[in-house]
């Protein structure tokens, strides 16, 4: 069954960051990548833009609004996710705990309506 | 094992964790602290390359780091005079006038005040001088983050006035549990890589702090535990894949940690004041046992364990008291222990999975063993386990 994890983390704790924090950054990341890779369960995962940078589009009432800025102002903000395949929500919660996110923010993890390919 | 490479960097770490240890209990901040220290070392390093090493280096990084918070004090009026850091020129026993206050850190870094995820970090950067940036890289976390955090935390060390002095007789037993609590967990610490992950800095905070508090039994019972645990560091992973505790190759164990341990479970035994540390080292020095006697001795487990779930009832030690149970009357009994066991911790815990899958094999029910063995698998996350795991998987024969 697939599974995302919405990473939610504030953005606060990556404001004035160097090139090398972000390398610092992408190596722990790389860590759990590997990992899941190496347990054959990972799918896909992305590392987004920070939010202000977000637009959000409707055309909800027929005319299309065009908004800059995420749909919704939240302290802990959308930053990334990762989708992975394992057999039930016991194993998805395990590789959950692991993510880096879940130690300084917060991971929503979510099934997939359209089952396993 | 240490091997001495890793016990140069510790000599090197000792000086660092004694010396920012004093200086944070003089200026209350932590921050500054590291500041002056860090830039003392700088210093040391084109000085001594220079004019030789001096007699007493700490003595000399001390006198530099408290010159340069005098420089730091023609700016800022807040920070203390500088007569309450001593003046190492005057050539006093150093020993005497810098007293060892890492006791004291560690007790700020475990303040129940601070976030306890944040314990551990504290003191593996300020007792042990590590870098934000490598602690973040073992524990699996954001490096920014983590490095966030830690600044705030140092902050409200010092605005907050967490004192610097060691707690008084009250509260010094609820304060001492935090702090245990924390050298715990980094020694029970799940690590996504589990090849010797900070086994050296875990066994040096535990053997410091036994040093300090050597009347304190539970102490010394865990200063015990992460020996023993230290020493099988060698033999639990071969050619890539986990080898459980009572197939490990005694040879590969270190009998000079074995040596420590037992010693200091025996002084903790003396101080005749039973905890959950000394519990789990007894446990541990059972298996450890095993490179004299050849055997385990599952009927002491069996004891030990029931002691412990009375004590302090974990997941593991439900487990791991069914695997006994197993041991001493056979799998199906073992297979009981478990199901009331998951009625307590529910199916989400990886060994008890392996743990059952191990006795429906032995049953010779192979279509359980096999599932019990794929649901472990599912909820491993580190590659030796996963790879012991699917061995067992391969061998399950039906019947």
């Amino acid at each position: 069954m697939r599974y995302t994890f919405l990473l939610y983390t504030d953005p606060a704790d990556l404001a004035d960051m160097t090139a090398e924090d972000w390398a610092a950054e992408k190596e722990v990341y790389g860590a759990y990548i590997g990992a899941l890779q190496k347990a054959g369960v990972f799918v896909d995962t992305d590392w987004l833009q920070p939010v202000e940078t977000a637009t959000t589009l409707s055309l909800k009432g027929g005319t299309k609004q065009v908004q800059d800025g995420p749909f919704a102002d939240t302290k802990e903000t959308l930053g990334g996710y990762f989708v992975i395949d394992v057999p039930d929500l016991d194993a998805a919660m395990a590789w959950a705990e692991k993510c880096p996110a879940a130690k300084t923010g917060k991971v929503e993890i979510r099934t997939s309506a359209m089952g396993a390919e | 094992m240490i091997d001495p490479a890793r016990a140069a960097e510790m000599a090197a770490r000792d000086s660092y964790g004694r010396l920012l240890a004093f200086l944070s209990s003089r200026t209350h901040d932590i921050a500054l602290a590291e500041d002056m220290l860090v830039d003392a070392f700088v210093k040391a390093l084109t000085h001594w390359q220079e004019h030789g090493i001096p007699d007493n280096p700490d003595a000399w990084l001390l006198t530099t780091a408290r010159n340069r918070l005098t420089d730091r004090q023609r700016h800022q009026a807040r920070f203390p005079t500088d007569s309450e850091i001593p003046d190492m020129t005057t050539g006093e026993a150093f020993e005497e006038r810098v007293p060892d206050k890492r006791l004291s850190l560690m007790m700020v870094c475990a303040h129940p005040a601070i976030a306890a995820d944040l314990h551990v970090p504290l003191m593996l950067q300020t007792v042990l001088g590590l870098e934000a940036k490598t602690i973040a890289g073992l524990f699996l976390v954001s490096p920014a983050a983590l490095a966030k955090r830690l600044v705030r935390a140092k902050a409200k060390i010092r605005d907050a006035g967490i004192p610097f002095e060691l707690p008084d007789a009250d509260r010094l037993p609820e304060r001492s549990a935090k702090l245990l609590e924390a050298l715990y967990a980094l020694h029970a610490h799940d690590w996504l890589e589990p090849e010797d992950t900070l086994g050296d800095e875990a066994f040096y905070l535990a053997e410091l702090l036994s040093r300090l508090m050597t009347d304190n039994a539970e102490v010394l019972g865990l200063a015990a535990l992460i020996a023993f645990s230290h020493a099988r560091t060698r033999a639990r992973i071969k050619e890539g894949v986990l080898v459980p505790t009572d197939e490990q190759d005694t040879r590969l164990w270190d009998d000079y940690l074995i040596r420590y341990g037992k010693r200091q479970l025996s002084r903790a035994y003396s101080k005749s004041t039973i905890g959950r540390y000394q519990i789990e080292a007894a446990i541990e020095s059972i298996h450890i046992l095993r490179k004299e006697t050849g055997r385990t001795d599952w009927e002491a487990l069996n004891k030990l364990y029931f002691a412990l779930l009375n004590l302090a009832p974990s997941a593991g030690a439900l487990v791991a008291q069914a695997v006994v149970t197993a041991r001493l009357h056979g799998p199906q009994e073992g297979l009981a222990s478990l199901a009331a066991a998951e009625e307590q911790i529910g199916s989400g815990f990886q060994p008890l999975w392996a743990a059952r899958a191990d006795m429906h094999a032995r049953t010779g029910n192979a279509a359980d063993a096999k599932k019990s063995y794929e649901k472990a698998i599912s909820l491993a996350t580190n590659t030796p386990t996963i790879k012991l795991l699917t061995k067992k998987l391969a061998l399950v024969q039906p019947h």
